[in-house]
């Protein structure tokens, strides 16, 4: 098949008729907005057709009881946008499990030395109990600080990410937070990110982002020697390393990386950002919010970039070099030709093995849609792709990527994934912990697309190599081949019926 | 460039070549604005004070590196061991997202649940709706036998009453009138996960139980495992036991299929459990037996309310622990012990002899639930190991008077001291000032291990970050086996890392040991 393949869309819309009649029919309604077939961009614009070629209705409330795959607030602001920043004390405010379930599991890399100088993988609570909720956390909160404050004397600032019974008490943190910051003479951002609030993880970033804004901008006498050249990168975690996979060919172009939110950060990194020259942003979701704050605030452009498989790499790196000028551009184009002896030689050896081969995913920020064409490097085909906290603009975003017929799924239920991968039977699927282990009992290959499956980095060139072989590893491996007991007659594919 | 097609480097050796080295080095250097390196270092070696100690453990507030969660994580657990039943965690949505994740990233398996998706409005005006809507919709997509309640603090803080709710929620049609809706309360801001597990089982079994006339049939046994890591192992090595004996008996609550489910093309969501047939009929038991006494505290009261007798254990590994619990099993059944079970804890013993040189006078630190830091304080004075710090951050005063009285009994126990209610942060100073040979914990203790240099054995839940341990039992006199041989492959692996370097320590490095 070539990479101008159609998915089969008419299969697809069965699927959703499927899922969607098992529902009561209140759900039913209700889901019918998230579930669609991508159409051809051509068909766009028609009189009353859908505006972009993936139209679902997005960031609106989960349907209770139906199993979504979302997480909280605490997860978007602690998990994601916070919890990585290095040099500071993050306290998990208010009953032991948020902080505890949430403990070194997203895999944000970072160089330091923990518990001194560094304190990404270890989990500060503040571990309420009966009486705080009764009487009020504040009192606790103060001594949480000063506690974190003579144990922890290097920690650079202290972050509180609420937790549901916080806004529930009517605790106020903001109170305790410029008390303390005045008397220890430090950094300290309170956060709003109950989990209750929002829809999913998706408002946390936004109040995380929010915080920064307010707690951190011009907040400090900055000093910084600026160049032309200085770039923040935003938006990229550095999961199993990738912001250092990314850094690494920005610098080879010649800019000068100022700071790298959120992965392997430092508050410095953070408080100085304003004096950069350009923004760039590779999980929009995430992260937005402060670009555009930055921009309309501090006059700092920003632009989207996608550094997943050597097509989007190169697309990226000219994209930048184009808003720096020729010598720049120069620098890059002597950097992709650098690297494309490797691109080759990975092209080379795991193409073959992965032509045709297709792929569903379900993911959160930006992935649904960035990793798209690094599968399609190799040879491959999505099929099926859905957020799991996606808002308009990132489905308006992921219409340039895939092809008609794809199955989209936003906030996608358990219940619905199941039975769209036992209908279509992908070579792959790409998504999270709480998918994986269903999926491959069902005999189909499976990498998590949050955590690399414990591999990365996936991002840049380096990181694409990784990719290759993963995905590579993951399908070719002998063991889907065992599942049947040679006894047992096989049963016959959903998808293979339907195409008969 | 040190990546290449023929040898892809992932995270492990890339970031250690020299590019990225020098890249990180720069990075700190320019953009990072550190401490100086000798302001770290001098810090790190403070840590390692009595001083630090004497400051870290007077913390009153701040909590660093628990080694507990939170209750709705055991109701979710709880509700994994009966017959197809789905948990509806009541409260925000993050919650049950956690969890799921929490039990597949230890199991390796499937973890499924369902939250009532509360939002702000429902924090204004109560859940009901979140309730008589999921519930509905829980019932209809995932065809339960049982729909098992339990709460997240949100819930419990804004005060949401489950049961006039799982009423309302029946009243409107939302399942069956006569659908089977235990429930339990279980505010993360009160105990921990073990607290949730009894909360949960308290009401599953008095949803079946209350108001029904109860028959009493001698001899028969209830088993109440508690909430398991092992449960895969455990269950099993325990059901083979009983069997041996020829025991009637029911395991109220079972995840030991639930969390192994074959790979063979089929997902199944539900698998194994205690039937709900035979919950109901477990009112008649004449005994309740509980594995783990903190996870089964209301419980058992309940248990002995009903009228059946009630005996607890602590996590039953190793020797004298083993023998106890089978002893009270024949006691009530009337079930003598077989032959094939003395013989069993023959080799047990065999082992422990062929092994005793290499154990004698070890020195433990040990962490976990307050029930399995108990077994394994007793099964290492058994092997005349020394426990010296054990510590249980969900473990009370009552726990530490039992451990207390443990250690009494044997001179083994003469330097141990017991850490109720504190964190492996804690734990971090007790180990630079008072050190130990071996620490017995979960994955988390791998941060222990790097910064003291204590070799870490991973016994108890979770382990995230070795695969397949919970498969394997380390109840009974078999369990006691799988726990020595993995302490000794830990003592063996260490002593031939120490003396592993040619032309150094060519002596030392023994074929036979």
């Amino acid at each position: 098949m070539s990479l101008d393949h159609e998915n089969n869309g008419a299969l697809h819309e069965k699927l959703i008729e499927e899922v969607l009649s098992q529902y009561p029919d209140k759900a039913a309604k209700r889901r019918k907005k998230h579930l669609s077939v991508a159409t051809h961009r051509d068909e766009i614009g028609e009189a009353g057709k859908v505006l972009s070629e993936c139209d679902v209705k997005s960031n609106i409330k989960s349907i209770p009881g139906v199993m979504t795959i979302r997480g909280c607030a605490y997860a978007g602001s602690k998990g994601v946008v916070w919890g990585p920043v290095k040099d500071m004390v993050h306290i998990s405010h208010g009953p032991v499990g948020c902080g505890q379930y949430s403990w070194s599991q997203r895999r944000n890399y970072y160089t330091g030395m923990t518990g001194i100088d560094t304190f990404v993988t270890m989990q500060f609570t503040s571990d309420f109990q009966e009486k705080d909720i009764v009487f009020g956390g504040d009192k606790k909160l103060e001594q949480v600080i000063d506690e974190v404050e003579e144990l922890f004397p290097l920690n650079k600032g202290i972050t509180v990410q609420s937790e549901c019974p916080i806004g529930l008490i009517g605790d106020d943190i903001e109170a305790v937070s410029r008390k303390k910051a005045k008397e220890h003479d430090k950094t300290i951002v309170p956060v709003r990110c109950e989990g209750f609030r929002g829809v999913s993880q998706s408002l946390g970033h936004h109040i995380a982002n929010d915080a920064i804004r307010d707690w951190v901008f011009d907040k400090k006498e900055v000093e910084f020697e600026p160049s032309p050249y200085d770039v923040n990168v935003i938006g990229d975690y550095n999961i199993g390393g990738d912001a250092w996979a990314s850094r690494i060919l920005l610098e080879e172009v010649g800019l000068r990386v100022v700071g790298n939110w959120s992965g392997d950060a430092t508050l410095a990194e953070i408080e100085r950002a304003p004096k950069a020259k350009l923004n760039l942003i590779h999980c929009y979701r995430s992260m937005n919010y402060i670009c555009r704050h930055m921009e309309e605030k501090y006059g700092i452009a920003w632009m989207e970039y996608n550094f997943f498989g050597p097509s989007q790499i190169e697309a990226s790196l000219r994209k930048i070099a184009k808003h720096f000028g020729p010598e720049i551009e120069d620098k890059t184009e002597a950097v992709i030709a650098k690297y494309r002896p490797l691109v080759d030689a990975v092209i080379a050896k795991y193409r073959p093995r992965l032509e045709g081969k297709t792929v569903m995913l379900y993911v959160g920020g930006l992935r649904p849609r960035h990793v798209i064409t690094a599968y399609e490097d190799l040879g491959m085909e999505i099929v099926g792709t859905g957020y799991e906290f996606g808002h308009n603009d990132d489905y308006q975003r992921t219409g340039h990527y895939v092809k008609k017929g794809t199955l989209i799924y936003d906030d996608v239920t358990g219940y619905e994934l199941e039975k769209f991968i036992e209908g279509i039977r992908p070579d792959l699927v790409g998504s999270g912990i709480k998918e994986k282990y269903p999926v491959q009992k069902m005999g189909i290959p499976f990498r998590q697309m949050h955590s690399w499956d414990y591999s990365g980095p996936y991002h840049g060139y380096d990181g694409f190599a990784i990719f290759a072989r993963d995905m590579d590893l993951a399908i070719n491996n002998p063991v889907w081949d065992l599942y049947d007991a040679p006894w047992k007659k096989k049963a016959v594919p959903l998808a293979a019926m339907a195409a008969e | 460039m040190p990546q290449s097609a023929e040898k892809v480097l992932d995270h492990a050796p890339l970031f250690r070549e020299p590019e990225y080295r020098q890249m990180l080095a720069a990075k700190k250097l320019n953009f990072e604005c550190p401490h100086p390196d000798q302001v770290v270092a001098d810090q790190r070696e403070f840590t390692k004070t009595w001083e630090y100690r004497e400051k870290n453990l007077a913390r009153e507030a701040l909590v660093v590196n628990p080694a507990k969660a939170c209750q709705p994580l055991g109701a979710v657990f709880a509700a994994a061991g009966f017959e197809r039943t789905m948990s509806f965690v009541h409260g925000s949505q993050g919650c049950v997202a956690y969890y799921r994740s929490h039990l597949s990233r230890h199991f390796k398996e499937p973890a499924s649940a369902v939250s009532s998706s509360m939002t702000e409005d429902a924090a204004v005006f109560g859940g009901l709706k979140n309730m008589v809507d999921g519930l509905a919709n829980t019932y209809t997509l995932y065809d339960p036998k049982m729909i098992a309640v339990s709460t997240t603090c949100m819930a419990e803080v804004i005060g949401d009453d489950l049961h006039g709710f799982i009423e309302n929620a029946k009243n409107e049609g939302s399942v069956p009138r006569d659908f089977d809706v235990p429930f339990a309360h279980t505010p993360a801001f009160v105990g921990s996960h073990i607290d949730g597990y009894d909360g949960m089982m308290e009401g599953v079994l008095e949803h079946f139980w209350d108001g029904k006339e109860r028959t009493e049939a001698a001899g028969t046994i209830n088993i109440i495992p508690g909430f398991d890591g092992f449960c895969v192992g455990n269950n099993r090595e325990v059901r083979h036991l009983l069997n041996l004996m020829g025991v009637s008996y029911t395991f109220i609550q079972d995840a030991s299929d639930q969390f192994d489910t074959p790979s063979d093309g089929e997902f199944r969501m539900y698998d194994g459990g205690t039937k709900i047939e035979d919950v109901k009929a477990a009112l008649n038991a004449e005994a309740t037996l509980s594995l783990q006494h903190y996870n089964t505290r209301h419980t058992l009261n309940y248990c002995a309310e009903v009228g059946q007798a009630t005996a607890s254990f602590h996590y039953p590994l190793g020797v004298q622990a083993t023998d106890e619990f089978l002893m009270k099993v024949s006691a009530i059944s009337g079930k003598e012990i077989p032959e094939a079970i003395r013989l069993e804890r023959g080799r047990l013993i065999d082992a422990m002899a062929d092994s005793q040189s290499w154990l004698h006078g070890k020195k433990y630190a040990i962490y976990g639930d307050p029930d399995f830091v108990y077994a394994i304080t007793r099964f290492i004075m058994e092997t005349g190991g020394e426990p010296i710090h054990c510590l249980a951050t969900n473990g009370t005063a009552a726990w530490e008077a039992e451990m207390k009285e443990l250690l009494a009994s044997s001179p083994f126990g003469e330097d141990a001291q017991v850490w109720a209610g504190k964190d492996l942060w804690a734990m971090r100073s007790l180990l630079f000032t008072e050190p130990v040979d071996l620490l017995i914990g979960n994955s988390y203790g791998k941060y222990l291990e790097r910064d003291t240099g204590t070799p870490l054995i991973r016994l108890t839940f979770p382990i995230f970050d070795r695969h397949h341990h919970h498969r394997f039992p380390l109840m009974g006199y078999q369990g006691g086996l799988r726990v020595l041989t993995t302490i000794l492959d830990k003592i063996f692996d260490k002593l031939d890392r120490e003396t592993i370097e040619p032309g150094v320590t060519d002596y030392s490095y023994d074929l036979t040991r």
